[in-house]
């Protein structure tokens, strides 16, 4: 046979070929040592001088392009068996993968961070105290004496050792003008516990985070400005605050106040009972009562203070709509907020 | 309080519209809580009157009326027992509309058409009265429309004053505030002595001064009971939130709204002898007219006569001196009690009756001879009667002294943070009669005030300001950023972040509880047997009456909630106090595991637990449903304990909550700082729990404590395992085999592996086999095999003679 025909062949059985074994069986046949074009090549010499060198390189370019097939059919062919094999490992991909899925905070704790962010960043410090309180700094350190009828503001549980359970943070700040002088700027933040029956919007126990500020110069714009900036902080929007005048023992002179509702933005909802208004916080400028009896002097210093409901923020923010949920925990209930 | 819109108007006649005047009220600090109207809608309904009554002829309790509506007059079947010739009444025409939009038709009754409807004040919303027709006093002519004859265009409105604000209380107190607000005086009713009739007198004692520094009393014979109250009186006390009685108690109770003076009045037929102010006796007791028995002691202010009590002083009057229709004489009482006497004993025995609430925060101590005098005027008006003379007991040296109260304008400004004028300044003090007497110029202007007797909250210079900044507007006051030192603190390497605990128990997956710091103490008892929990007196319920020594019952609560409600794998943490309330014999400020005990022997304690129960997977497709065991709950422990980096260690516990061979306690530094495990299956059958629950409870300070972490020198030299498998007794503890080689090789062991432990077949079942891998390094040369091969030798032989381990 021919080069040509030769060649034409081996194409054709290399083409032919569908794996790896059958493309080998087909270089060898052509290519090998006894293959059909080597044997061919050996035969020039057998020819005269004047064909020998065209034979010959016709018979190395067959020979070149055949070797060239044999390589482009076995990258398709390594090809072809990888792809075969990638399709054999292929994993449904919408399968979930294997983790154990992370728990949640409690949206309580979430929310208290969210207020320790913002006044940490201000440079409050946050400071906590003990839960189970005498009287003193419960009460008496914050110009609350025994038959003040402000006591009946608070429905106090009493425990058989001769100690209550706070009703407020506020001991906290009796506790740190204690034992600093000022400058004083801190948070305290904790639990507070009163004699309220469970309902959607009642707790015996429930969180409350109190701010002191004591200095010299500090003035009621101080407070505002602190409150206002808090609450726009927390609220993420720039939400009218309303202040009005109120009452504690401990501030003089006090305020309530009131933040446009988040939920209608003052139009009036049931959220707030139509008046536009939620009732967030109280606050005021620190008694000099409570600074003397601090030993603070309260000719050169004043302060503010200021507390709020933790549940309260928290079932805002979130639109918890019954505070139960939020001791009741439930699984169903805590996974929202994971 | 609730008072009565209208009536406050008629003292002080401002323009502002109901909700301007609400609005100006709470942003005064005088809280509106409610504003509601005082009749229900109707229309159509206009004053008529009953020409004649006759029976019905086929119904016995039916009456036919002839009724006057102005227009003429129309027959009405009527059921009401009080229906009588001659009566003004409310009268619903033919195609009037009620409340609850009930059309009026003409209507035929037992054969008798009846033109229209005579209403109860219930069917009109005025009030609860059902029992028969409205009753109006003469005057209106028939047919004029009811709402105009009764001004029924008013609201009540209700405040939520704060304590401080007992001034307030009274219609007399809230004119003065809207007076001052408004820059609108106030015209008060004329109240003059009434002259007595009768020299009938009472005689009083006052045997504490203290409690009682002013009384007042006055007896007025002849006063007819039955006579009704009239309708305007009767009106302001319903829209003042108060029902009308008789003329008697109407009297007082209007009196008490108007002026804010709480009276009592007795029947005098009733009293003996004479009245004495005093303390109680042990063994005395009081029916009160609420029917209830009250015991008294030394520590309550009485009204007493010779037979014993008749009153608590300022609170509640006594059933057997109590005026009832039979009653002709009275004895009036008018008195200044003492604030904390009369708050003490409301709160003691839960009344906070109108006047208790009133005394409690203050009334005003100068008020009570006017009081009387307008009482008696109005009283003998309506029911007529016989004034006798007012007879006073009063101890000057017990009233209430006028404070003297200086307001610097430098401080008021620097405590307001911006400059009020001096001009409104004195406008405010002035209006608010505290009568200020200036000195110094513009710049430095000093008032001086002195408290009038209605405030019992002006004493100190901030009290000043507070009413001045009250008038002048809290919202007129420009917010500013307090600007303040701001020092830097120090970094804390000693303690981790303050979120780090919580944030790693997330990404285990444990969901944060909040539980109740009061649990059952059945449960307590069943997680704490050796507890003794603090007892709260009164508890919301019997559910939450003590006070946690651990979290494990809020949490056993939380995991049985969940399992109620089909959740099949829980996984709850709670850091929060417990409390150990110690005992008188452990010293105070002691250290102990527990942290440092109080004064009171009370230990607060922040602890961080966790409960685990169910699968240790989420149900899926790649992972087995194998149920959580020890070693997940010691995996999660020994993750928080990594985080501070200090020495860890486990002992077997002994504790009755937790099954013994499946708990441990955790020791940090040798000191144990918690416990972990699984329930004790007693306690799960206690609890009613299935099976599998494993809790840990942790310190929460000694999870939060940080080692400081420093870099050694790293060895460059190549490092050499060797394994090798022990046989030691059953009893021997893998933290055990590994401190004691660790004790034989020193620094020279960089790594320990114990990485398999098998008992079964082939072993001795007294023994297991334990496999540890054993890594050498030297810090700064090739170790030799002969080395490394001295070093295991070593081992062995340690393990041998500590452990009684061989190589297996």
């Amino acid at each position: 046979m021919d080069v040509d025909g030769i060649e034409k062949a081996a194409l054709a059985a290399i083409d032919a070929a569908t794996d790896e074994r059958s493309l080998d069986d087909a270089r060898v046949r052509f290519l090998g040592r006894k293959g059909e074009l080597t044997t061919l090549a050996r035969g020039l010499g057998r020819m005269s001088a004047a064909e020998r060198p065209a034979a010959g390189a016709a018979i190395n370019a067959a020979k070149e392009r055949v070797q060239s097939a044999v390589e482009v059919r076995r990258r398709f062919l390594d090809t072809q068996q990888l792809e075969r094999e990638l399709a054999q490992e292929a994993v449904d991909v919408t399968l979930p993968g294997r983790r154990r899925p992370g728990g949640s905070l409690h949206p309580i704790t979430m929310t208290f961070r969210r207020i320790e962010r913002i006044f940490e960043a201000a440079g409050y410090d946050v400071v906590s105290g003990p839960e189970i309180e005498d009287e003193y700094h419960n009460f008496a350190a914050l110009n609350i004496p025994a038959d003040h009828p402000a006591r009946a503001m608070h429905d106090t549980l009493y425990l058989d050792n001769g100690m209550l359970l706070r009703t407020h943070t506020s001991p906290v700040q009796v506790r740190v003008m204690e034992s600093q002088p000022p400058p004083i700027r801190v948070i305290c933040p904790g639990r507070v516990y009163r004699k309220d029956n469970v309902d959607a919007s009642h707790s015996p126990m429930f969180h409350q985070v109190e701010g002191l500020v004591v200095d010299e110069g500090i003035a009621f714009a101080d407070l505002k400005g602190a409150v206002v900036d808090f609450v726009h902080g927390f609220f993420e929007q720039d939400l009218a605050v309303r202040f009005r005048p109120s009452y504690f023992p401990f501030t003089e002179p006090s305020a309530e106040v009131d933040v446009q509702c988040v939920h209608c933005l003052g139009a009036g909802c049931r959220a707030c009972a139509y008046t536009g208004w939620t009732e967030v916080l109280g606050c005021g400028m620190v008694h000099p009562n409570v600074l003397s009896m601090a030993g603070i002097d309260t000719e050169r210093f004043t302060g503010f203070a200021f507390g709020f409901g933790v549940d309260r923020f928290a079932t805002i923010f979130y639109e918890i709509d019954d505070m139960r949920l939020l001791f009741d925990n439930e699984l169903r209930f805590l996974e929202q907020f994971a | 309080m609730k008072f009565s819109e209208q009536w406050l108007r008629e003292w002080v006649p401002v323009e502002s519209s109901t909700s301007q005047l609400c609005e100006q009220l709470t942003n005064a600090g005088l809280e509106v809580d409610s504003v509601e109207g005082v009749a229900g809608d109707f229309e159509g309904v206009v004053v008529a009157r009953i020409v004649a009554v006759r029976p019905h002829p086929h119904a016995a309790k039916l009456a036919v009326c002839e009724v006057d509506d102005g227009s003429g007059t129309v027959d009405v079947v009527c059921g009401a027992p009080n229906v009588r010739a001659g009566m003004l009444s409310a009268f619903a025409r033919v195609g009037a509309v009620l409340p609850g939009d009930v059309k009026i038709t003409r209507a035929k009754l037992h054969g008798i058409e009846s033109h229209g409807m005579l209403c109860s004040a219930d069917e009109l919303d005025l009030g609860s009265d059902a029992d028969g027709v409205l009753e109006l006093d003469d005057g209106p002519q028939p047919g004029t429309d009811l709402r105009g004859a009764l001004a029924l265009d008013d609201v009540t409105i209700d405040l939520d004053l704060t304590p401080n604000r007992g001034d307030a209380l009274s219609i007399r107190g809230l004119a003065r505030e809207v007076g001052v607000l408004n820059g609108v005086s106030v015209s008060a009713p004329e109240i003059s002595p009434v002259a007595a009739t009768s020299d009938a007198v009472f005689p009083v004692a006052v045997e504490n001064p203290t409690g009682c520094p002013r009384y007042l009393g006055r007896v007025i014979e002849g006063v007819d009971i039955v006579r009704p109250t009239p309708t305007w009186m009767r009106e302001r006390l319903r829209r003042s939130g108060l029902r009308p009685i008789d003329p008697i108690v109407d009297v007082t109770n209007y009196v008490l709204l108007e002026l804010g003076q709480p009276m009592h009045a007795f029947d005098l037929g009733r009293l003996d002898t004479g009245i004495v102010v005093r303390n109680g006796r042990e063994g005395e007791s009081l029916t009160l007219l609420d029917g209830t028995v009250v015991e008294v002691d030394a520590d309550v202010l009485l009204i007493t006569d010779a037979a014993g009590p008749v009153a608590i002083a300022g609170v509640m009057g006594g059933e057997r001196s109590g005026v009832g229709p039979t009653t002709r004489n009275i004895f009036l009482e008018c008195a200044y009690f003492d604030p904390g006497t009369v708050s003490a004993t409301s709160r003691r025995y839960d009344l906070n009756t109108d006047a208790a609430h009133r005394y409690a925060r203050g009334v005003d101590y100068r008020l009570q001879a006017n009081a009387v005098e307008r009482a008696t005027r109005l009283l003998v008006d309506i029911a007529g009667g016989r004034p006798g003379l007012v007879v006073e007991t009063a101890s000057d040296g017990h009233l209430p002294r006028p404070r003297t109260v200086t307001l610097r304008k430098a401080r008021l400004d620097r405590l307001v943070g911006e400059e009020i004028p001096v001009a409104e300044v004195e406008r405010i003090l002035d209006r608010l009669e505290l009568a200020p007497s200036t000195s110094g110029n513009l710049d430095d202007r000093t008032w001086t005030v002195t408290s009038p007797s209605h405030r019992f909250d002006i004493a100190l210079e901030e009290d000043l300001v507070e009413e001045v900044l009250r008038i002048h507007g809290y919202d007129a006051v420009a917010s500013r950023v307090p600007i303040v030192p701001l020092p830097l603190g120090r970094a804390r390497v000693n303690e981790l972040i303050d979120t780090r605990v919580a944030d790693l128990l997330v990404d285990l997956g444990y969901a944060e509880a909040i539980t109740y710091s009061f649990v059952d103490p059945k449960l307590a008892d069943v997680l704490d047997p050796n507890g003794k929990p603090l007892t709260v007196l009164n508890p919301v319920s019997s559910e939450h009456s003590v006070m946690r020594t651990s979290l494990l019952p809020g949490l056993v609560a939380a995991l049985r909630n969940n399992l109620a409600r089909r959740e099949g794998r829980v996984r709850l943490f709670e850091t929060g106090q417990c409390f150990h309330p110690g005992t008188d014999a452990e010293p105070q400020g002691e250290d102990d595991e527990h942290g440092v005990r109080d004064a009171a022997g009370l230990r607060q304690v922040t602890l961080c637990s966790g409960i685990l129960f169910g699968p240790r997977e989420e149900e899926s497709w790649s992972q087995g449903d194998a149920g959580v065991d020890f070693f997940d709950v010691k995996g999660d422990v020994e993750r928080l304990l990594a985080l501070g980096g200090r020495s860890i260690g486990f002992a077997r516990a002994a504790d009755p909550v937790l099954h013994p061979g499946q708990s441990a306690v955790v020791l940090v530094d040798d000191t144990a700082v918690g416990r972990f495990g699984r329930l004790h299956p007693e306690v799960e059958n206690v609890l009613e729990l299935p099976s599998g629950v494993y809790v840990f409870e942790l310190d929460a300070d000694a999870v939060q404590a940080r080692r400081r972490r420093r870099h050694g020198t790293l060895s460059r030299q190549p490092a050499v395992r060797r394994d090798m498998a022990l046989l030691v007794d059953r009893a021997v503890s893998a933290q055990r085999i590994e401190s004691v080689v660790r004790k034989r090789l020193g620094e020279i062991l960089a790594d320990f592996a114990l990485f398999d432990v098998y008992s079964g077949k082939g072993i001795d079942s007294n023994e297991k086999s334990v496999a540890i891998g054993l890594t050498f390094q030297h810090r700064s040369r090739t170790l030799t095999d002969a080395e490394i091969s001295r070093y295991l030798d070593e081992a062995l032989a340690e393990l041998s003679a500590e452990l009684g381990a061989r190589l297996r």
